[in-house]
């Protein structure tokens, strides 16, 4: 078995007054594809920021390749080789996709894939037509690839992917699917947020499933598949 | 004749088509789901049908009333109520001031200085929040409620005016499933009991599925079916640019 | 006008363009970036001339020398402005904006005394610069060659910092953070030094932008205000965030000042137009039109919605019977206090002053708290209404109490053109705009020597015989003072008062139900007019005159601050808040010569300690206490 890359004990997070996540726990481990299920609202993408450090308010221990890194700002993660692309692409309108890339560049780091803009344009040859156009005048697949393609210039060990199914279309969901795969391939790690079973099937080896800030499943997607309780009572099937 | 008659809109930002020649009815009485991937034209559609955004060409007739140049408020007025995909309702205001809030809009009594607000509609507001199961929570923050009863708050306002045409923009994003069901189930008995007329846009298929009457499909800004449940499920063009083509993805 | 006059003085609106834009540009690089509309930034400029009249004076007596002394004086602002970002800056970043807007309003307190303190109060001729004290010939007129200096370094400035922002890492950081901050930060770049180092860059404009005055204008301790009012405008104007906005905009308002200047009188139909007394309202007007034209500024792009959580706000609910009680209570001491003449003298004198506060601040709190709009320039209604009631009073000669309701009418008359134009925009935008109304009243107000006194302002405007004693005056301002707030906060309650709640909570839905949001902002900006007016009448009578320096930019700060400091979030606060400040403001005074810089300390810590103000920071602990309470009975009876 693979050493565990990711370790979140005990996580809990709070919204002003609002408690959002209670005692999470999860795990993930080199290489793996984990994800994160459950439905708006369930905490997937509040685990997902507190994991990266974007919380105001946190408890617990959040420890990444054996550093506890709860207290951590998003840049001090983000130094130790973890990436996170956002549900909303946020990439930055005003800069050219190069520029983009720019930004997310950091130094190269042993034992993670090793990217520049030259590989990046190979897996996405959209990208690849159009190093000088602005963010802002790309579509809006153009621009979910350019957003991962920012964080993979930070040659990340694990990366974050909040919802990367999310209101899209399903033809656009399959080109989700097979860029997921490739970068396992690579040897990269994700853990992904996502409500629909039949993508994370595809492309997860286990999952955790959310419910209302609670851990409510664990497992390998088999074992989901099985269960016939979670699925109904925690995921929109 | 329709409620509802749209003809040849179009609207573009800077260049790109948004809308491209769009046109449909919507007779009285019947729920209409909008379908579509994203970025296909569905909010933009909204938007012009409510008046937030004006449309380059064409026509929307409310009843034979032209709506196209006027603003939101007008429109809301001849009688189109709307919810919007982020619920918005006013945060800092009970649950109970949110209803009378619209129902002091309806009556043109927003300007009055004096008598408190309380004093107004407190019993009309309470039935409306009565029909979405939120009287008890009337003396509540908006800001404080779950996401659900949000939503629920945000359908009481829109029905408060007893508006002819409702638009809902993704109304149950974000619900339960059960939640989910118990309130297009309201819709639906409001679109009989009232003869309402409902557009909504929807991504939950078995929502769509089980409760609309019709269903049109946007692709790329164009309308490219129209039909029955039957007849959109086995649409080859909307199979294509919708459902795709993976088994995986087989519509419910 | 000749043709060379007119030339000379397009030039000369070249030279002013240059030196507003390297003020502005700086402003703008730190609101880019940081979202912090930086109001000591005037205090940097005018320290840029103060460090360069000092280091010229020591070491400017050759070329090199001269020029090494403004660099050197541009980086120590710089290295000044990195050290207040890292101290006191970083702590606001995530405060709303309104608290930003008051750190940094405190630290023009701090930065001016300090100034005194260094420099004392006396202007300060600076040596001229060495090799260019010459001038030469354009069409027969004499043009100084230190201007031409000027002429050039505005275009090079700009060229440089497009260079940089542009062509390097750094600039494309910048760039990027100036969009999505947070984003930046996931990807591996911290922040707090991306913030310094714009933070010092914009420093060091603005100390340059100084610095190269120093030979041009005397050193003085009016320049940080008279500066950023202009460098705002300039910012505004050009688009906040946009360099080469700033730069456009710089030129337009500089040379439609030397336009006014070169014009001279007018005379059309009969009537001299003074075109060149309009150079202080011109840059004002400018943006005014600009604002109304393209909201975002020249080259600006729209903003994302201010961060001011009012959606959050708890309900307004009736008051609790101990509230009243307490509040009757009050009022009852408050009539008795005459009756202690004797123990405190003084009482009466400091209460009349606190009650113009009370009201002020509760008119200002009307529209910006319910009403959502922050507005920078309430001293515009304050200011209409205490010269409507002098003018009545001693150029028409009516009597007092006819004054009293007509004056406010003067302030109603304004809110109903400033407030037209005012509720089409929103955050930032709205906030200048309403500055610069504010700023036009003032130098109508000091300009118009026929009609208000000008500079001098207006004296003996005195009560009526019967209200001429001071307890009578007390009285008075009492009851109008309780008959604002209760009327106020009834019209909170009122349906109206929903409204203006509900269109701050969500324009987008007030819309979808039939409100019509600018009209209910128009009319809450009229009310909150009227009892800033009524404020200013009562003022003119309780000190016996007005002049332009009590209705000036410090008015409409002291209005925020009082505000702020009581809590935005709860009525009773600005009441709580306008008392605190006006007896901290006489208290403190009369202490020291440094009491701008006590008052700054205090408001910083306010700002840094209780943001939300004093009542809410109560009211704060009360619910926390309550909870815990509760907490812990519950527990008990569980144990049980």
């Amino acid at each position: 078995m693979q050493e565990t890359i990711l370790e979140v004990n005990g996580l809990n997070a709070f919204y002003g007054r609002a408690h959002i996540l209670f005692d999470v726990g999860l795990k993930v481990r080199k290489g793996e594809v984990v994800a994160l299920m459950g439905r708006n609202g369930a905490g997937k993408s509040t685990t997902m920021k507190a994991i990266m450090g974007m919380l105001s308010r946190t408890q617990g221990e959040i420890s990444f390749m054996g550093n506890p890194i709860a207290k951590s700002a998003p840049h001090v993660i983000s130094k130790m080789g973890m990436g996170f692309v956002p549900e909303d692409r946020r990439v930055f309108t005003d800069l050219t996709v190069l520029e983009n890339l720019e930004v997310g560049s950091q130094s190269e780091r042993e034992g993670a894939p090793h990217w520049t803009a030259e590989k990046l344009f190979e897996l996405f040859p959209n990208l690849g037509e159009m190093p000088h156009r602005p963010g802002g005048n790309m579509s809006g697949g153009e621009q979910q690839m350019l957003t991962v393609s920012r964080t993979l210039m930070g040659n990340p060990y694990l990366v974050l992917l909040d919802e990367p199914s999310e209101g899209v279309a399903p033809v656009i969901v399959e080109q989700m699917a097979n860029m997921i795969m490739a970068l396992k391939k690579q040897g990269l790690t994700i853990l992904l947020s996502e409500q629909n079973l039949q993508f994370a099937d595809l492309v997860c080896d286990r999952a955790y499933v959310l419910e209302n800030g609670h851990v409510r499943f664990e497992g390998t997607m088999e074992e989901l598949a099985a269960n016939d309780d979670v699925r109904r009572n925690y995921l929109s099937v | 004749m329709s409620l509802l008659t749209i003809d040849n809109i179009n609207k573009a930002f800077g260049g790109v088509k948004a809308i491209n020649n769009v046109s449909f009815e919507l007779p009285r009485g019947q729920l209409l789901a909008l379908l579509g991937p994203n970025g296909a034209g569905k909010s933009t559609c909204f938007n012009m049908l409510n008046g937030q955004l004006k449309p380059d060409s064409g026509s929307i007739k409310l009843e034979g009333v032209e709506l196209v140049g006027r603003h939101p408020r007008q429109i809301w007025n001849e009688g189109v109520g709307r919810t919007f995909q982020i619920s918005a309702t006013f945060g800092s205001l009970t649950v109970l001031e949110n209803l009378q809030m619209v129902l002091l809009s309806r009556d043109k009594k927003l300007f009055r200085l004096w008598t408190p607000a309380a004093s107004y509609y407190k019993k009309e507001a309470l039935v409306l929040l009565d029909q979405v199961g939120m009287a008890d929570q009337a003396d509540r923050a908006c800001s404080v409620l779950a996401y659900g009863d949000v939503k629920r708050v945000e359908l009481a306002m829109a029905l408060a005016h007893d508006p002819k045409l409702l638009l809902m923009d993704e109304p149950t994003a974000g619900m339960a499933p059960k939640e989910r069901n118990q309130l297009v189930m309201l819709v639906k008995k409001m679109v009989i009991d009232r003869n309402l007329s409902v557009l909504f846009t929807e991504h939950s298929m078995d929502v769509v599925f089980e409760h609309a009457d019709r269903m049109i499909v946007f692709a790329r800004g164009e309308l490219i079916a129209d039909g029955s449940a039957d007849d959109i499920r086995n649409d080859p063009k909307v199979r294509e640019v919708y459902f795709g083509s993976g088994k995986s993805f087989e519509a419910a | 006008m000749t043709l060379s006059g007119l030339l000379v003085q397009l030039l000369n609106g070249l030279v002013d363009a240059s030196s507003l834009f390297l003020v502005a540009s700086g402003l703008s690089l730190i609101f880019g970036v940081t979202r912090i509309m930086n109001f000591a930034h005037g205090s940097f400029y005018m320290l840029g001339v103060y460090v360069a009249y000092t280091f010229v004076s020591h070491m400017g007596e050759s070329v090199g020398g001269f020029w090494v002394a403004i660099i050197l004086s541009s980086l120590v602002v710089a290295l000044l402005g990195a050290l207040i970002e890292i101290v006191i800056l970083r702590r606001v970043y995530r405060a709303p904006e309104l608290f930003q807007l008051l750190a940094t309003f405190s630290l023009v307190l701090i930065l001016q005394d300090l100034a005194l303190f260094i420099w004392g109060p006396e202007d300060l001729f600076g040596p001229r610069a060495p090799g260019l004290t010459g001038s030469i010939e354009i069409l027969g007129r004499n043009f100084p060659q230190y201007n031409l200096v000027m002429i050039v370094i505005g275009p090079a400035v700009l060229g440089i910092l497009w260079l940089l922002l542009n062509k390097t890492r750094w600039g494309v950081l910048i760039r990027a953070a100036t969009q999505d901050r947070e984003m930046v930060s996931t990807l591996g770049v911290n922040q707090a030094w991306l913030f310094t180092s714009v933070f010092a860059l914009g420093c060091f404009l603005a100390g340059l932008g100084g610095a190269l005055q120093e030979p041009r204008i005397p050193a003085n301790l009016a320049l940080d205000l008279e500066s950023i009012g202009t460098a705002f405008v300039v910012v505004v104007v050009g688009g906040m965030g946009s360099i080469p906005g700033a730069f456009l905009a710089a030129l337009l308002i500089a040379e439609v000042k030397a336009l006014c200047i070169a014009l001279g009188t007018l005379h059309i139909f009969g009537i001299d137009f003074p075109m060149s007394k309009m150079t202080l309202v011109a840059e004002f007007l400018i943006m005014a039109i600009i604002l109304v034209i393209r909201p975002w500024g020249l080259l600006g792009k729209p903003q994302a919605a201010a961060r001011n959580d009012h959606s959050a706000e708890p309900p307004l609910r009736p008051s609790l019977p101990i509230f009243k009680w307490c509040t009757a209570a009050l009022v009852l001491a408050l009539l008795l206090v005459p009756v202690f003449e004797e123990t405190f003298p003084y009482a009466q004198i400091i209460l009349v002053e606190i009650f113009i506060a009370v009201l002020f601040a509760a008119s200002l709190h009307f529209v910006m708290g319910p009403g959502g709009m922050h507005s920078f320039g309430h001293a515009a209604y304050f200011g209409l209404g205490a010269y409507g009631a002098a003018i009545l009073v001693v150029t028409w000669k009516l009597p007092m109490e006819l004054a009293l309701v007509a004056g406010p009418l003067l302030a109603v008359l304004g809110a109903l053109v400033f407030g037209w134009f005012s509720v089409r925009l929103s955050g930032v935008y709205l906030a200048m705009l309403t500055f610069a109304f504010a700023q036009i009243v003032w130098s109508i107000v000091y300009q118009w020597d026929d009609v208000t006194g000008g500079s001098n302002g207006i004296f003996g405007v005195w009560p009526s015989d019967w209200l001429s004693s001071t307890t009578a005056l007390y009285y008075l301002t009492l009851s109008i003072m309780l008959a604002g707030i209760l009327i106020l906060r009834r019209i909170l309650f009122a349906p109206f008062g929903l409204a203006i709640r509900a269109a701050r909570d969500s324009d987008l839905r007030a819309d979808a139900i039939g409100v019509d949001v600018k009209r209910v902002q128009w009319v809450a900006f009229v009310v909150a007019g009227l009892f800033g007016g009524i404020a200013g009448a009562i003022y003119v009578f309780s000190k016996g005159g007005i002049s332009p320096e009590a209705i000036g930019v410090g008015r409409s700060i002291d209005g925020l601050v009082m505000v702020l400091l009581g809590g935005v979030q709860t009525l009773f606060g600005p009441i709580v808040g306008a008392s605190i400040f006006t007896w901290l403001h006489d208290s403190v005074a009369r202490e020291t010569d440094y009491w701008k810089a006590v008052l700054g300390m205090i408001i910083l810590l306010i700002v840094l300690l209780f943001p939300a103000g004093i009542v809410g920071t109560l009211s704060h602990l009360w619910h926390w206490v309550k909870h815990h309470i509760l907490l812990q009975t519950k527990k008990e009876e569980a144990s049980k």
